[in-house]
């Protein structure tokens, strides 16, 4: 096999057992992240069940075309992510190092897609919490726009925290501070995170936007 | 690899009292090194605030879970001496709901949840299946730096004047009504969720992927399984609740609505997310708790666990099942009435797999060569509290039982049998069983006989009273009460002076032998299992090679029997396999047996 340069770290004996360990550990994270926005999306089905015409009536009201350029963005984002896994896997550091930058850049272009959207209902009165006179055609459409905000600004938490990693991987690997064959499991399993974060938006975006 | 490698057989021989570990002739010069204890690794407050071996996290936990205890603890004396006269003349209505709120969250989150899984489960997971830490030892380190965050929280609720919700957070209560600091509370138990996914993470990733050479699926103790399945739960279930949790806070601070019938909300969707979570919780206080148990019994009959794939088996049937049965606590909350039927029979279903448990146990028992050492009074102390609670548990789940019963004593009866006269005789039992391996240290038979003994009479004095009490109808979570029911609350308190004895017993003589206890060999109660066959406190890289396990669990009856022969017993150990060990089961192997009781004094 190849040579692989790891420093192995304490209770491992050998590099392929820490390597799938540490895979598995994200895999284990990421059953608990869909735990998470489980019970969000338990709360947005209840929500459609108790209230089936208002629910779609408030869900006319959010920008399709916005949430799915958003869907474009985060679906190239996953694309570089995927090829820096590729290059990083290839031994190029420097292309690893660009596919990442990339695919923070689309986290961030996301983010700012966002915060407009964010802002227009903020203008029409249909952001809760945000929004000082609210405009809200009832109850349950407020409870619509309080439940997507909670949705989407967990989402953009969690992409937050994604563009972090992805810049500090992109710094890391540019440096040589991530010797690639050896820490190759730090880029997938950033990889890895970046992709469920794409996969929550993926059904965020029917859930909310194409439920009409 | 093979020159690396040693059987269980050789660290068995190299352990044995009378060989001497530290003997440099018995083993390799590695050896001789790397024999320095956990406990004797480093003694600065530094070596062990920023340790990131299990062993050393281990006592970090037993540390702060035993203080929560005594938080917890101290809140349940205030409420059992309130409930002395019927009038509530100690507490305000507002002091006592916080008072039993501090309890249950305290208890609930900071004890019962980590207590078995984060001390006993950190200690011994790595030692059973033969690896040398935990797969993330820096990930541990966190997990008990957020469990300590999350438990300043509490603390600040507790100075800035508590909640009065209950631990459940019930909405509307939690979410409109409550004047305590519901935000607080549900941040601290939010952090303190956290920690307990990481620490199920952690232990999942260990069993599969640590294992030492041999230790196969069919041969991990029981023990290990059955925290595997309860780290199942820790990763699947808490989300739940910390989104709950969220939700509530969301609520709370500018007005959600989701849980707000007003808003176009349900109050009821709170109580199915809250119990998606909390009902597999119990599983997750019982289940390491049943754990230990298999162990202290296979080792205090020293006989093979009877069916031991099927209590395996049971663990994670219990894990499986214990996620659908939530809609049991909703039975009168306004659920359909098909909903509540599935959930009852679904409820039933679960007592299948504790009962095969418990009958297993008994099975083991059947012929054993038993002693009344402490853990096995604690077992036996466990068998019949989780029995009882088990039952009345089947009583809970029937609906039309359950809307009588609802919400009164006989409730709080249950789940106290359960989760503390089940978890907690548990966790004593664990504490009592390998003390002399965690310290090195034994500690007195006499006293550890007598704290379980009135552990058990001072539980069944304090909770039986409540069966009663609850099915005469008494309503939970209330302090002024009617005049009849007196003579049954003042029984109830007095046993909880007994159990607040009985608690602080252990705790002292323990402490005691620290200083003063004869030292452990490595196997002081002639155990089966990895974690004997290194030295107690085990070395702080656990075994110098790591070891290859060649035969089944709970070998007790070959070990015995080449403990006969002479001299060739490691050879005919290399080459026992599970066929041979059936034949061999039928001989008459008792003879050679030592009496652990001799090995306690």
């Amino acid at each position: 096999m190849t040579d692989r340069r790891v420093d192995l770290r304490d209770p491992y004996a050998r590099p392929h057992q820490q390597h799938s360990a540490d895979m598995m550990g994200m895999f284990v994270f990421l059953a608990s992240e869909i735990m998470l926005f489980g019970g969000l999306f338990a709360v947005i089905f209840v929500m459609r069940r108790l209230h089936p015409a208002e629910v779609v009536a408030a869900s006319m009201r959010l920008h399709l075309w916005i949430g799915g350029l958003n869907t474009l963005v985060l679906l190239t984002s996953s694309l570089m992510v995927a090829l820096a896994v590729h290059t990083a896997r290839a031994r190029r550091r420097h292309a690893a190092a660009g596919w990442s930058a990339a695919a923070a850049l689309l986290g961030i272009v996301f983010l700012a897609i966002k915060t407009y959207e964010y802002s227009i209902e903020a203008a029409r009165g249909l952001l809760p919490a945000v929004s000082v006179p609210t405009r809200f055609s009832g109850p349950v459409e407020h409870l619509f726009m309080n439940a997507y905000l909670i949705a989407t600004g967990l989402h953009a938490v969690h992409v937050t925290i994604g563009v972090l990693l992805l810049a500090w991987m992109a710094l890391r690997l540019r440096r040589g501070m991530l010797p690639l064959p050896g820490r190759i499991v730090t880029v997938e399993v950033t990889a890895l995170y970046w992709h469920l974060v794409d996969v929550i938006w993926v059904f965020l975006y029917p859930v909310l936007y194409l439920a009409r | 690899m093979t020159d690396r490698t040693t059987t269980i057989d050789d660290r068995r021989a190299r352990s044995r009292p009378e060989t001497g570990t530290g003997d440099a002739k018995t083993g390799d010069a590695e050896i001789g090194t790397e024999q320095v204890s956990y406990l004797r690794a480093g003694h600065t407050l530094r070596s062990w605030l920023l340790t990131t071996d299990h062993k050393r996290i281990a006592i970090l936990y037993l540390i702060s879970v035993t203080i929560f205890f005594f938080i917890g603890g101290a809140a349940a004396a205030l409420l059992r001496v309130d409930l002395l006269t019927p009038e509530g003349d100690l507490l305000t209505n507002e002091g006592y709901n916080r008072a039993f709120t501090l309890h249950g969250v305290i208890m609930v989150w900071f004890f019962l949840i980590p207590s078995i899984p984060n001390t006993f489960g950190n200690f011994l997971i790595p030692l059973m299946i033969g690896a040398r830490d935990l797969a993330f030892p820096r990930l541990n380190l966190i997990s008990w730096y957020i469990y300590i965050l999350g438990g300043l929280f509490t603390v600040v609720v507790l100075i800035t004047g508590g909640v009065d919700t209950g631990w459940t957070f019930y909405t509307p209560l939690s979410s409109m009504f409550s004047n305590g600091n519901v935000v607080l509370a549900a941040t601290a138990v939010f952090i303190v969720g956290f920690s307990s996914i990481l620490t199920g993470l952690n232990f999942i990733v260990t069993v599969h992927k640590l294992r030492c050479p041999g230790m196969t699926w069919g041969r991990l103790p029981l023990f290990v399984w059955s925290h595997y399945a309860t780290a199942l739960i820790l990763v699947l279930a808490t989300p739940v609740l910390s989104i709950t949790l969220a939700l509530i806070a969301a609520e709370r601070v500018f007005g959600l609505g989701v849980f707000d019938p007003a808003l176009g909300g349900d109050p009821l969707l709170y109580q199915h997310l809250f119990w998606f979570y909390s009902h597999p919780a119990v599983y997750i206080m019982v289940l390491p708790a049943l754990g230990v148990v298999s162990e202290l019994i296979a080792a205090a009959a020293r006989k093979p666990v009877f069916g031991y794939r099927f209590v395996a088996g049971s663990s994670i049937a219990i894990a499986i099942i214990g996620f659908l049965v939530w809609g049991h606590h909703m039975f009168v909350a306004g659920q359909s009435m098909y909903a509540s039927a599935v959930f009852s029979f679904l409820s039933l279903v679960v007592a299948v797999p504790s009962g095969i448990k418990v009958y297993n146990w008994t099975a083991t028992l059947y012929k054993g060569h038993i002693s009344l050492d402490p853990p096995f009074l604690f077992a036996m102390g466990f068998i019949g509290l989780f029995v009882v609670g088990g039952l009345t548990g089947l009583i809970l789940a029937m609906l039309a039982v359950d809307v009588h019963v609802h919400d009164t004593y006989f409730v709080v009866a249950h789940f106290h049998y359960i989760m503390v006269g089940g978890t907690v005789s548990a966790y004593f039992g664990a504490l009592h069983f390998w003390w002399p391996k965690m310290i090195g240290r034994r500690t007195s038979v006499v006293w550890g006989r007598l704290s379980a003994v009135l552990i058990f009479l001072g539980f069944n004095l304090t909770f039986f009273p409540q069966f009663i009490l609850g099915y005469l109808g008494m309503p939970r979570r209330y302090h002024v009460y009617a005049p009849e029911f007196q003579v049954l609350h003042v029984m109830s308190s007095a046993g909880a002076g007994i159990l607040a004895v009985a608690y602080l017993l252990p705790f002292t003589y323990l402490f005691y032998s620290m200083r003063y206890g004869a030292p452990a060999g490595p196997n002081p109660v002639g155990a089966t299992g990895l974690e004997w066959t290194v030295p107690s406190p085990p070395p702080k890289h656990n075994f110098a090679t790591l070891p290859v396990v060649t035969g089944p669990p709970y070998d007790y009856e070959i070990e015995h029997e080449e403990a006969g022969k002479a001299g060739g017993g490691r050879k005919g150990k290399a080459r026992t396999t599970r066929r041979d060990r059936a034949d061999d089961q039928g001989r008459p192997t008792r003879q050679a047996k030592t009496a652990p009781g001799e090995e306690w004094q």
